[in-house]
């Protein structure tokens, strides 16, 4: 695996950049460019792929420590070849993603409801903010209380907050054995079927399409087939499941509606092309009348892909945030980043 | 008053200026606006077991109580959760999801009595957090008032919110940043099956060894302690569940799932525990054999505090591979300092709790287990650790930031308050210290272990 430490260059551009107010898009390996407000080709890149490599990985502490520009397909070998895996399951996009912007976009995958998000597997971070000054929060512990929870903060901030350099994340066990099966349900009734299965399975993900219920289960090679005596159905290759992280099933769709909510609740849930999340996410292709918000507290609804063109009539690709939480982002923002210059305008038109 | 002047660290002591005890979020909304419209401070407590000082009251403040607010507002179990007001103990949430089967993980030692808001303020962990995470990781939502009395929601009942995470960054935030008046947790349903296992070994690095070989075959047990001769001894005295008196280290090992898959990993367990010399190996399964096994570990504190007029109670947390090394060094510094110390804790995390044993009553002994406490925490950021991991650093560890963080990082937590609370009414003087005291306390800031000298005294 390739090992470089940039840090020093990275401050540099960080330091000319404040220093003059120039705007800069922080980028790794571009898979996510699409994820969130496009970001113009006129202005300055900051790339992240050139600083990579593990600082330290002992499976048997469960924390991988490793730098943002290295590409997440080697980060998910390092750890399979130990039997363990980054739980929250990110999506790749392709092959040039990198942990870094794993982190930064905090998108988790189907196992999110079964093992966590992404923000519940970041230790640490190390960063650049709008000082210019290399910054650690957090650690390579499992448990740190000691001063704010800065890491967790910027998982998911899309680059707002500054330039993520290394992250610390705890790994699982990987299970010995993986099956997915599925059952013919109706769309109204997966959600009881499903909670009934709950309770004694160890279901790892769950996904509704096409009057089809998708369920994995998870675990010893033991529970696994113990597990599979109760859970009839079709056999079903566990690629489906990288298939749908990907958005593989949405690649002809225009715009492309993800909308987050309790896995039991009824919004969007007829409307969906496809119920991810045992529930909790569902997807909408093409609708004719857009989604609009969910109420802040129930959830959110996010423009995940779209074409140029919807973008003119205004459309909001996050959901708005009311006040006093967007008076709180843009303080925040001020300070991590007051000259305004990481990713402007990616994540709310105003941060 | 008196009964309010400390929280669980009884040897910090405030009388508060006033105390109110609100019944509804609409009269901590009034109290709350009173005090940003004359600049006073609010001081934010629930139970009052926290162990940092964190709610500490202000001279010059309010000290505002949610104990209560202790109703739990809703069970939802399409979506396995429960909506608490703040005062609602810890224990109380899982008696009140019991009979649907159904449990809250998080468990403090002080689950009893400490209250879910103040759960959420510190972080709390507890024996099981190994496998189901912190507060952090198991609450969804929080309704949260800010210092100008407004009322908002952060997170939500869905698995991602809009915007930046603050539903994290409020988790052990020590009611600096808002008072939390809502909490909506998950819930889990109960594993199928459940057995503890007690190990005693003839060495703490056998011991140690053993806890890394367990993580290192893929065992995720629900909890993982271990405790040192002084406290097996002085919890064995205490309850007498038959725990080995002549061990130099026991390990507690949860593990839960469903039966079959129990058994194999059962079967691993011992294997590993006897390829490390465990002296002797006991495996409760049912309820009442695994309560005795834990009741030992669980008054463990109590039972420290028979042997010694007072403790004082460590929280660092360490990376795993360091623990015999960092145990053997708060060995020595006992010695150095005359104290004795007995360790119970999280093994699995990391987390020590290093119990300092001295007399109060005694000239100087309360200073010289400070400054041995002091040394400790100092000692797990040498390792690449943390000055603590479950308890908060309120006032007692404020010192000790200034090693752990650097005056930029600082910095950016003055703003990220500053952020929330333009005024400083909330906690004022707690978690975070200025730079002036920094500079007073004259410590020299320790860069994530890379100040590998630990055999150097430190001045």
């Amino acid at each position: 695996m390739l090992s470089h430490d940039i840090t020093e260059s990275l401050v540099e551009q960080v330091k000319e950049a404040t220093d003059r107010g120039i705007p800069l898009v922080i980028e790794g390996g571009g898979s996510k460019n699409f994820y969130g407000y496009p970001q113009s080709v006129d202005l300055q890149r900051l790339y992240t792929t050139g600083h990579r490599g593990v600082i330290d990985y002992s499976p048997d502490e469960l924390v991988i420590h490793v730098r943002a520009g290295t590409p997440l397909s080697e980060v998910k070998q390092l750890v399979a070849d130990n039997r363990q895996m980054l739980a929250f399951e990110p999506p790749d996009f392709g092959a040039n993603a990198t942990i870094g912007g794993v982190v930064a976009c905090g998108l988790s995958g189907p196992r999110r409801p079964y093992t966590g998000a992404v923000r519940d597997f970041v230790l640490g971070v190390t960063m650049i903010t709008g000082s210019a000054e290399v910054l650690n929060f957090g650690g390579q512990v499992m448990k740190n209380v000691a001063g704010y929870d800065v890491s967790r903060l910027v998982t998911g901030a899309l680059g707002t907050l500054g330039v993520i350099l290394d992250v610390s994340l705890k790994v699982l066990p990987a299970p010995e054995l993986e099956v997915t099966r599925t059952i013919r349900v109706a769309r109204h009734g997966f959600q009881s079927l499903l909670q009934s299965m709950s309770r004694k399975l160890p279901i790892s993900a769950a996904a509704h399409e096409q009057g089809t219920l998708s369920v994995r289960v998870s675990g010893s090679e033991l529970a696994v087939k113990e597990a599979l005596k109760e859970l009839a159905g079709e056999e079903q290759e566990n690629a489906y499941w990288d298939q749908l992280n990907n958005l593989e099933h949405f690649t002809e769709a225009r715009q492309l509606w993800r909308v987050s909510v309790a896995p039991g609740s009824g919004a969007w849930l007829q409307e969906a092309a496809l119920v991810d999340w045992g529930g909790g996410l569902r997807w909408i292709v093409d609708p004719t009348v857009c989604p609009g918000t969910i109420a802040s507290g129930e959830g959110q609804v996010t423009l995940m892909k779209y074409d140029l063109a919807s973008l003119d009539r205004e459309l909001d690709i996050f959901q708005p945030l009311g006040e006093p939480l967007a008076g709180i982002h843009q303080r925040l923002k001020r300070q991590f980043d007051p000259a305004g210059i990481f990713n402007p305008g990616r994540m709310y038109r105003d941060i | 008053m008196k009964v309010y002047e400390t929280d669980g660290l009884t040897a910090k002591k405030q009388l508060p200026w006033l105390v109110v005890l609100p019944g509804s979020i609409d009269e901590v909304q009034r109290i709350v606006r009173l005090c940003h419209q004359f600049e006073v401070p609010v001081v934010a407590r629930g139970a009052g077991t926290g162990l940092s000082g964190g709610a500490m009251p202000h001279a010059e403040g309010v000290l505002l109580i949610l104990a209560k607010l202790n109703r739990v507002l809703s069970v939802d179990l399409k979506n396995l959760s429960a909506t608490l007001e703040p005062g609602v103990t810890n224990l109380a949430i899982s008696e009140a999801v019991k009979s649907f089967g159904l449990y809250y993980a998080p468990d403090p030692s002080s689950q009893i009595a400490c209250s879910i808001g103040g759960n959420v303020a510190e972080n709390s962990g507890g024996v099981h957090c190994l496998k189901y995470g912190l507060t952090v990781h198991n609450v969804r939502k929080l309704k949260v008032i800010s210092p100008t009395g407004d009322l908002y929601d952060v997170g939500s009942d869905a698995f991602d919110s809009a915007g930046y995470d603050l539903l994290a960054l409020l988790h052990g935030s020590e009611g600096m940043l808002g008072i939390v008046v809502e909490v909506t947790v998950k819930l889990l349903p109960m594993p199928e099956s459940i057995c503890v296992v007690m190990a005693g070994f003839a060495s703490v690095d056998g011991a140690a060894a053993a806890v890394t070989d367990i993580i290192a075959a893929g065992i995720l047990p629900a909890g993982l302690e271990m405790m040192d001769r002084p406290a097996i001894q002085a919890a064995e005295a205490f309850v007498n569940v038959g725990y080995p008196t002549e061990a130099e280290a026991l390990l507690l090992c949860e593990l839960d799932g469903i039966e079959a898959e129990l058994d194999t990993q059962l079967h691993r367990l011992t294997q590993i525990l006897r390829g490390n010399g465990a002296t002797s190996i006991a495996t409760a399964h049912d309820s009442e054999d695994r309560e005795r096994l834990w009741l030992g570990r669980k008054a463990a504190f109590p039972a420290l505090g028979r042997i010694a007029p007072d403790y004082y109670c460590m929280d660092g947390t360490i990376p795993r591979r360091q623990l015999s090394f960092v145990l053997n060094r708060i060995s020595s510094l006992s010695e150095e300092f005359s104290l004795p110390v007995a360790n119970v804790f999280h093994a699995g995390d990391g987390n020590l709790h290093p119990l300092i044993l001295y007399d109060a009553n005694e000239t100087d002994e309360l200073q010289r287990a400070e400054e041995f406490g002091a040394r400790i925490l100092e000692l797990c950021i040498e390792v690449g650790g943390t000055i603590t991991g479950e308890h908060g650093v309120g006032v007692e560890k404020i010192d000790q930031m200034c090693i752990q963080f650097s005056k930029a990082e600082l910095i950016l937590f003055h703003g990220i308050k500053a952020a929330f609370d333009s005024k400083s009414i909330l906690n004022p003087g707690k978690a975070v210290p200025t730079l002036h005291r920094c500079a007073e306390f004259g410590a020299m800031h320790v860069h994530r272990g890379q100040e590998k000298f630990p055999e150097l005294d430190r001045f």
